[in-house]
């Protein structure tokens, strides 16, 4: 099947889609509003393992809200790309829901993308790019209300780092509101350095999206006096040192010791061949003495 | 003395295990550390030299302090620094106020006050003449910010007290000297007259009854053309200004509260006159003018007829005027005349009256004359003699007198902008360690000093000669390299465009050199510095080439203006070479490429988006164009909140013909919003820091390999709100988000928001870590964050096996275009102090552990290991994790009063700390500037690869000549006890 295929991610859950508005043919159901439970349906075109990264947090209020339908706004917005230094052109659609919280906040879910498939001339232009070990480049608005906001979102990578069996991309969406501060565009693996020229096997695109928001930092604690004092009882009573073995303990002097004595036995072996003739007691002794260092 | 590193490793491991603080003993003070105070480029000079006691100046120079110098010798008295934001308008000396003390009219005339008037004129505050003091603090009313004049009149005497005149933000203020007060009360009436400039186009007198502060009469006149620049008042009813082309010169006469203009176009004075500039000194009757560079008097006439007396060539800085003897008045003028400088002074009325001429031989580092200030005494043969006090053109404070300098100050290190360090030379001939320890007998007779020393038996002389021999006899003021490289150059880079070499040894200026331009054209006159660089650092192959730094100056202060390259050499100070780039210097970046002399391959990129390579070589472009893929770099837009990324793209031959400037295309853009998110400080890792291992050891025998990238950039952003000063807003209004993000891709690799905090954000990055300072607004306190980057994608590397058989990617080069797997660990602490800077140490190889050089607002720096800012503190860390060093966790960081590094020391207006690694691993440089320099070495964990300094050599010696000795004679009594039972 050389459709495209998509894979968006949404919180925890995430919703396999293929928008049938564009230049491909999808068989699938659209999906409602309610179809959380395809997590764990089994897609056929489901191309690559499920990647869920999203703060958690958002899944039950997204779940808890997602019936209200008067808070939530349909948006779309278009990734463009570029060859090299080529002008951008369209490349695909993201299309997503706009929730607006009571607060004020707005927050991006639901995202699914669907991208265009490469043109003769878009396959050409790829071409040279690996040649070329040059740069594909996307952009996205900066703002998905009003777009294209204050200024394009661009990414870019080398695009013999795209290549597999198709064309792999992975693109995560760094999202403040209706906000995108960033994208970050690149091959979902590896892109090792002497980049090898390869092309692809299949012109399609695998995408995996990511949405990203800011993570909190977590509080500074403050500990009382008590927390303290407790601590210190729990060092009290771990206090009992783990017993170790005798090895353990004295391995630092045993193998100096077990050194100097092996020296010792092969100097009295040497010893021994060199003065058959056995001589005063302290002499092995005392030679031992002066040899000892100049072997060091 | 320096053992091998490796043997040390084990010392390391256990010396670590115990907490580490560094601190010094009272007699260590002084052996390896300096401190230098200075007071930056003087604005206004001020003398005191009645009466008896002690002759002075009081100054306020540009770095906001105001300080007492002694006239004799030029040491500071006392000194004040004032904030940042407290510029000085205006010093003056108030004398003649009697205080009713108690019992007695206590007159402090001998002592006086100074007066300073700061903040645009809104603060205005006494210092106590002879300690610095302050006595009182006034802050003034003011609506807008305008300039601020404060002015001392002797002549209005109100009730045994001179008040004092001070204008600012558009109120002019009567105060008393005595306590601060406003002045309600003066006896006798009288006018002042204030002329005021409305839309610099409206002449408007004010005469103001000095007793109520009332306006009596106003009157204002519209000057059609518009009025420019300074303005100079000849007299007391009479003021020239020039108007808005520059071109003609405007008497303003205001007697009686009626205005009238006269016109006189400069070119009626001067020929081929162009752009006319008013210089400030107050002349009577006369004004001096400064046209094509020529300094011209005017005198002022009764009917406001101007005629030119006198011209002046070249640069001229002039005093103000000054009452000498029989109501004259007195000036003085100082120019250059090749390697001289010669000082005149000469009568306002009469020009042809010289009093003083004088030529004195002056540095050509020193540059132009800048300012003079002139006071005159009475010699011994009671005529008038005039000393000057002249501030050159690298910031240098001198005095003049009797044709000779009395003393000098090198102000120009108060403002130190970029620091590098630079080995001395190599030793040549080689000088033994005899020849530092002169003879044997001195030798012996040293180290029994220290022997007694150390056995606690020394006199107090003792003790002061062991200190003197040790200050000595290290040898540390050498100007040649040493086997620890403990002996150095810092090469600083001033405001001034003035390259200082100071010696770690004891901080002398080993040489001083001040930026010139190359053309000397109309168009750069003066070249400010904006940064320095290691340009050339031999070590292998090109060790006779001595090493030289790259000086990246700028002509002007406009950003688009063009470049200055200046190289430098170190050992000399020599300028080699020096050449006007002709693009403009937005950035430098060093390229980790050098050519066949150890030169560094430079890419400068200009404000068209074009980069340049330097040296501009065929071997530097071959170079750089085997690189040329690889090669990327970003840009920071601070006021737009927008990072870019950018690649090379081709050589811009198409539109120059310059081989060696290239055109670059846009790569990634991070484009914060606007709305939420202000840039207020990025940081990288210092380029040549080197990181000695990989991976980190947990105490469950498992490895966390650091992630540890070139390209990563730390990006801290506030909300706009709370952009301003702490306490401006409230916690919900402000939020903190700090950025990792790889330089290469583009890609956010750590992204963290602070919800309730707020800037300043003073960060350090080394490693794979960054700590950040911030304040906590729900809190109150500052909070000091950790994180640290761990590499995910080499964890499978544990297995031993795999990395005997070669089974690992340790060595497979890392691409930024791969997906990282990485994870961060961070940890908050409080914090109890604000903090000015932070830095880390660096040490040769990286072993060493490391300690944050935290650079307090007491202007003191503190040393604190890094393991007390290590993310895997726990509150109770277990056995294993206690013998590792983890330290059981705390909600705040502690500060330990010995952990000072500058002891009693301040580095007054702290700015910025530089490290630099020894060859010695366990020791590290600091140097840290201000308004203050500081040098000290630094051991974090000791210093476990040598011996001490006082290490008892002769102890050991004596030990072992009598070990020999005691085994000789066993060894004869063993023999002869031999032959004895043989013969038995």
């Amino acid at each position: 099947m050389p459709n495209l295929t998509l894979v968006l991610f949404l919180s925890t859950l995430l919703i396999f889609s293929s928008s049938s508005s564009f230049a491909f043919q999808s068989d699938e159901l659209l999906l409602d509003d309610e179809e959380f439970g395809l997590e764990g349906g089994s897609h056929p075109r489901s191309p690559e393992p499920v990647i869920t990264d999203s703060p958690p947090k958002q899944t039950p209020s997204i779940r808890r809200r997602y019936s209200d339908p008067d808070l939530d706004s349909k948006i779309q917005f278009t990734l463009e790309h570029a060859f090299g230094d080529s002008d951008f052109s369209s490349a695909g659609t993201f299309s997503a829901r706009l929730k607006t919280w009571s607060h004020g906040g707005q927050t991006l879910t639901k995202l699914r993308f669907a991208r265009n498939e490469f043109s003769d001339e878009e396959k050409d232009a790829f071409k040279n790019l690996l040649k070329g070990d040059d740069f594909y480049r996307i952009r996205l608005p900066s703002n998905v209300v009003t777009p294209p906001g204050r200024e394009y979102v661009i990414a870019s990578v080398r695009a013999r780092c795209l290549p597999r069996d198709g064309l792999d991309e992975h693109i995560a969406i760094h999202m403040d509101g209706a906000n995108i501060l960033a994208v970050s565009y690149g091959s979902p693996g590896a892109c090792p350095y002497p980049r090898q020229l390869k092309l692809p096997g299949k012109w399609t695109f695998n995408s995996h999206t990511i949405l990203k928001s800011s993570e909190q930092a977590p509080r500074t604690p403050i500990f009382t006096e008590e927390i303290l004092g407790s601590s210190e009882n729990m060092e009290g009573e771990a206090e009992a040192p783990v017993e170790r073995s005798f090895w353990a303990k004295y391995w630092m002097y045993l193998i100096p010791l077990g050194l100097i004595v092996m020296n010792a036995v092969t100097q009295a072996s040497n010893m021994a061949e060199e003065q058959p003739a056995g001589s005063q007691g302290q002499a092995p002794a005392a030679i031992q003495r002066g040899s000892a260092p100049r072997r060091r | 003395m320096a053992m091998a590193i490796k043997a040390s490793l084990l010392l390391l491991v256990f010396l670590s295990s115990a907490i580490v603080s560094f601190s010094l003993y009272e007699d260590q003070v002084g052996l390896m550390d300096w401190h230098q105070r200075y007071i930056g480029k003087v604005k206004h000079a001020v003398f005191h030299t009645q009466k008896a006691g002690r002759k002075r100046v009081i100054v306020s120079t540009e770095e906001n302090v105001v300080a007492s110098l002694d006239l004799r010798h030029g040491e500071i008295f006392w000194r004040h620094v004032l904030g940042t934001n407290d510029a000085i308008d205006g010093v003056e000396i108030a004398l003649g106020k009697c205080r009713n003390h108690l019992h007695y009219m206590w007159c402090s005339a001998i002592s006086g006050y100074v007066i300073t008037l700061s903040s645009q004129g809104s603060t205005l505050r006494a210092w106590n003449l002879p300690d610095g003091q302050m006595v009182w603090e006034t802050s003034l009313h003011s609506a807008q910010i305008s300039k601020s004049l404060l002015s001392v009149p002797i002549n209005l005497k109100v009730d045994k007290d001179y008040p004092i005149l001070a204008f600012g933000g558009g109120y002019l203020h009567a105060v008393s000297a005595i306590d601060g007060e406003r002045v309600l009360q003066p006896p006798e009436s009288s006018i002042i007259y204030v002329l005021g400039f409305l839309h610099s186009s409206e002449a408007v007198v004010y005469q103001i009854d000095s007793k109520t502060g009332e306006v009596v009469a106003e009157k204002s006149m519209v000057f059609p053309d518009g009025f420019s620049g300074a303005v100079s008042s000849v007299s007391s009813d009479k003021i020239v200004v020039l108007d808005s082309t520059r071109s003609i010169l405007v008497t303003i006469g205001f007697l009686d509260g009626d205005i009238s203009f006269q016109k006189t176009p400069v070119s009626d004075l001067v020929e081929d006159s162009g752009n006319a500039e008013i210089l400030s000194p107050l002349l009577s009757n006369m004004v001096a003018v400064k046209v094509n560079r020529r300094t011209i008097f005017v005198r002022v006439g009764g009917e406001g007829k101007l005629e030119v007396v006198d011209s002046l060539s070249d640069e001229t800085a002039m005093s103000v005027s000054l009452p000498v003897a029989d109501d004259q008045v007195a000036f003085a003028s100082a120019h250059h005349e090749g390697s001289k400088i010669q000082l005149m002074v000469k009568l306002v009325d009469d020009l042809e009256t010289v009093l003083l001429r004088e030529s004195i031989e002056m540095d050509q580092h020193r540059g132009r004359v800048d300012k003079v200030f002139i006071n005159n005494y009475i010699k011994t043969d009671m005529s008038n003699g005039f000393r000057a006090l002249i501030v050159m053109e690298d910031h240098s404070l001198l005095l003049l007198q009797q044709g000779a300098i009395v003393w000098s100050r090198e102000e120009g290190l108060a403002s130190v902008t970029d620091v590098t360090t630079a080995e001395l030379p190599v030793e040549k001939d080689g000088v033994s360690v005899a020849k530092v320890e002169h003879t044997l007998v001195d030798w012996l007779k040293g180290h029994m000093l220290k022997l007694k020393g150390s056995l606690l038996l020394a006199s107090p002389e003792d003790v002061a000669a062991i200190q003197e021999m040790r200050m000595k006899s290290s040898g540390r003021s050498k100007l040649t390299r040493d086997h620890n490289g403990f002996r150095k150059l810092f090469i600083a880079l001033t405001r001034a465009g003035k390259l200082f070499a100071l010696h770690t040894g004891d901080g002398r200026i080993v040489w001083s050199m001040l930026l010139n331009s190359p053309s000397k054209s109309e168009a750069c006159e003066r070249p400010s510095g904006i940064s320095l660089y290691q340009w050339q650092v031999p070590h292998h192959h090109a060790m006779d080439e001595n090493p030289s730094v790259l000086v990246v100056g700028r002509c002007g202060s406009d950003s688009s203006a063009p470049g200055v390259l200046s190289f430098v050499d170190v050992y000399t100070g020599k300028e080699i070479s020096s050449s006007d780039i002709g693009h403009s210097v937005v950035r430098v970046m060093p390229l980790p490429f050098t050519d066949s002399t150890e030169q560094r391959l430079h890419l400068i990129a200009d404000t068209e988006g074009h980069v340049h390579l330097y040296p501009k070589t065929s071997e530097a472009l071959s170079i750089f164009q085997r690189e040329f893929q690889n090669v990327y770099w970003y840009t920071v837009e601070g006021d737009d909140g927008i990072i870019r990324g950018h690649g090379m793209k081709s050589s811009c031959a198409g539109e120059t013909a310059d081989e060696y400037c290239f055109t670059t295309k846009e790569l990634w853009t991070v484009v914060f919003p606007s709305e939420s998110e202000k840039i207020i400080s990025t940081l990288t890792r210092k380029p040549n820091e080197v990181v000695h291992t990989q991976a980190k050891v947990n105490t469950d025998q498992d490895l966390l390999y650091k992630y540890v990238s070139r390209n990563l950039l730390f990006v801290a952003t506030v909300s706009p709100k709370g952009a301003g000063e702490i306490g401006s807003v409230t916690p919900e209004e402000s939020a903190l988000v700090v950025y990792l993000i790889d330089t290469i891709t583009g890609r956010i690799l750590h992204r963290l928001s602070h919800q309730g905090c707020q800037g300043p954000v003073h960060a350090v990055f080394s490693e794979n870590w960054v700590v950040y300072h911030y304040f906590n607004l729900r809190a109150h306190k500052y909070e000091v964050t950790v994180v640290e980057i761990y590499d995910q994608s080499r964890a499978e590397n544990k297995n031993v096996w795999k990395l005997v058989l070669g089974k690992h990617n340790l060595t497979a080069p890392i691409s930024s275009y791969s997906r990282p797997e990485m994870f961060t660990k961070s940890q908050s602490y409080f914090f109890a102090q604000s903090v000015k800077t932070i830095a880390v140490t660096s040490t040769a190889k990286g072993i060493t552990s490391k300690q944050l050089l935290i650079g307090t607002i007491g202007d003191q720096i503190l040393a604190l290991d890094k393991r007390f800012v290590d993310p895997r503190r726990t509150l109770n860390p277990s056995q294993a994790e206690k013998e590792e060093g983890i330290i059981p966790l705390t909600d705040s960081l502690p500060i330990i009063p010995q952990s000072y590094i500058t002891h009693s020391l301040k580095v007054e207006g702290l700015r910025g700390i530089v490290t630099a690694p020894a060859k010695l691993e366990s020791t590290t440089h600091v140097f840290a500037y201000g308004v203050d320099l500081f040098y000290t070495r630094l051991a974090p964990s000791k210093t476990y690869d040598s011996l001490a300094d006082d290490f008892s050599y002769a102890l050991l010696l004596i030990t072992i000549v009598a070990l020999v000795a005691a085994i000789y004679i066993t060894w004869v009594i063993s023999e002869k006890k031999e032959l004895s039972e043989k013969w038995r």
